[in-house]
């Protein structure tokens, strides 16, 4: 079973923008192989007849009609409570696109 | 060009006309202030529970059912994560290893020559918020986060710009057939991103694709995908090497430029979607979605030329675009004659439009002024020259012709004694006329039938005005 590289770690951790300190890097990778080592022990099961499970529940179909008139959306300033920066009734963030 | 095809495949976006979002029931209404559709469940808050919307899977399946796919008897909902603002979760809901529909194909025809375009997948997620940049600053609303966004893809079928253009116009035509989505690409409810390599057809190898954002409009699609084919062979002629990446169309400048800033990590670890149970399509239920498929362009075509007598490219020009085919059939259920209908749509109708720069959908026209004045005419009671002079007010003012025609005194005159009364005094005006006309020079009629018309402002009847001209210059001639 092949480990999980300290590199793999940083790129993963960049994917979900966490900034590491070199300590919890060295931790997780740590910790993560030894989830994966628990995944491995699963991967010795025979499971070739086995279809693919998405769903531990055995529902199907759960749907909504395409219906407003009951539904209570947020007003501006609730959808807003918990911006970190607002203005002009918009969420605010740093600019995130170059010219 | 000759060593080089252009190789395009199409990924299209479609915001389907649903009246409440893809997982939450906040309205989908477009143009509201920002940030007033929203609730926990679209902006991404934990612990809520998204429910599908019924209608937007329907409207899928339909699509997909109407391009030929394969559907999908199992389908679920994935997660695909990745970090940008214009996703309060972190993640989108969308399909992937089992899209709702495969494998289809759309036929087009450029230059007299048909072709299919197939189709990879169509599949159903949730549309993002909108983002504004301005200055060291970037602005969400979230009305549209979570809108049901339908996702159609091509193979790399598509080989000219031309081609592209035309898979464009024949697809949104469809969508709007079937009332899946307005096809509006200004307003954002239609977006196109199409990927273009070329391929080397002397050594057979493929290029490096490149992906195209940005473009408003199935116009500026043609203008970019012909920008890019230029630049990329111009690369490639100087010995240099194409680069894989995104570029933004530049409308102004009619360019092509890379996209930076947003950094997408193609690493978006997709699971299935944990939170909404998966999706079974039976024999029942596409039975009854196929059903409710209404009649698509090229059999609306067809119907208007076996049917009702029109031209190939009469009935063409009406089907390609849907509310003009629904002025002419509201038209035609009132009115028999299919044919002057159709005249009247494409050259006057489509003509006022044209000079004033409108849609139909901006003008208060509606069928029954039409056919009131086509009555009008039959009944005598207007000649064709005040049809058309009124015709446009008609159009612009959605004002009834019969008023038009009162208000301005318009009415045909078709009492003989005040025809004749007119015949006698442009006779003893025009002397010179006469006189030609009457040494045999038959042209000069038509200058006394001009000068009658001046006289009564186009209002005398032209056949009963003609055989009572003839008739007094014939008393002349005694
Ligand atoms: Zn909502």
């Amino acid at each position: 079973m092949p480990r999980l590289t300290r590199e793999e770690v940083e790129h993963v951790a960049y994917l979900a923008r966490l900034s590491l300190t070199e300590e919890e890097k060295e931790m997780f990778t740590e910790q993560l192989n030894r989830i994966l080592e628990a995944f491995a022990k699963l991967q010795e099961l025979q499971t070739e007849d086995v279809e693919p499970l998405s769903h531990v529940i055995p529902l199907k179909n759960v749907f909504a009609e395409d219906e407003g008139k009951d539904w209570q959306s947020l007003t501006t300033e609730e959808a807003l409570a918990n911006a970190p920066e607002q203005e002009n009734n918009h969420f605010v963030v740093p600019r995130i696109v170059e010219d | 060009m000759s060593k080089y095809l252009p190789v395009v495949g199409m990924e299209v976006h479609a915001e389907l006309l649903t009246e409440t979002k893809m997982f939450c029931r906040c309205s989908t209404k477009f143009g509201a202030p920002p940030n007033t559709q929203t609730c926990p469940i679209c902006l991404g808050f934990p612990g809520v529970l998204p429910v599908t919307n019924k209608k937007a899977v329907e409207f899928t399946i339909m699509t997909a059912l109407a391009l030929n796919c394969e559907i999908a008897s199992y389908a679920h909902f994935a997660r695909k994560n990745y970090f940008y603002p214009d996703l309060p979760k972190n993640y989108q809901i969308s399909q992937y290893e089992l899209p709702l529909g495969k494998n289809g194909k759309l036929e087009i025809e450029v230059s007299g020559r048909k072709k299919d375009i197939r189709i990879r997948r169509v599949h159903l997620e949730e549309d993002t918020g909108r983002l504004i940049h301005i200055g060291d600053k970037s602005y969400i609303d979230f009305n549209r986060s979570g809108v049901p966004l339908m996702e159609i893809v091509t193979e790399p079928d598509i080989n000219s710009p031309e081609e592209a253009k035309e898979f464009l116009e024949r697809l949104r035509l469809l969508l709007q057939y079937l009332g899946v989505c307005d096809g509006k690409m200004e307003e954002g409810s239609l977006r196109c991103e199409p990927n273009i390599s070329l391929y080397d057809l002397e050594t057979n190898t493929w290029g490096t694709k490149v992906e195209i954002k940005n473009l408003g409009s199935i116009r500026a699609v043609g203008e970019a995908l012909e920008y890019e084919i230029n630049r990329q062979l111009k690369i490639l002629e100087a010995g240099g090497k194409i680069e894989q990446e995104t570029r933004g169309w530049n409308e102004e400048k009619k360019e092509t430029f890379p996209m930076r800033g947003k950094e997408e990590a193609h690493d978006y670890r997709y699971f299935p979607e944990p939170d909404i149970p998966p999706i079974v399509v039976d024999e029942r239920w596409m039975a009854e979605i196929r059903r409710q498929i209404p009649e698509l362009p090229a059999q609306k075509e067809e119907r208007f030329v076996r049917g009702m007598g029109l031209s190939r490219e009469e009935a063409h020009i009406l089907i390609v675009s849907l509310p003009l085919a629904k002025l002419f059939e509201e038209a035609v259920s009132q009115y028999t004659e299919a044919k002057k209908i159709a005249n009247w749509l494409i050259s006057d109708f489509q003509g006022i439009l044209n000079t004033e720069r409108k849609s139909i959908e901006e003008v208060p026209f509606n069928a029954q002024l039409l056919v009131e004045m086509l009555k009008l005419l039959d009944e005598g009671t207007i000649s064709i020259r005040i049809a058309k002079e009124i015709f446009p007010e008609v159009v612009l003012k959605g004002k009834s012709p019969k008023r038009i025609v009162e208000e301005r005194g318009l009415l045909q005159i078709t009492d003989e004694e005040a025809i004749r009364e007119i015949v006698r005094e442009v006779i003893e005006e025009e002397k010179d006329a006469v006189e030609q006309y009457l040494k045999g020079k038959e042209k000069a009629i038509g200058f006394l039938m001009g000068q009658i018309m001046r006289k009564t402002k186009g209002k005398a009847n032209p056949s009963l005005t003609s055989r009572v001209l003839k008739e007094e210059l014939e008393e002349l001639k005694r």
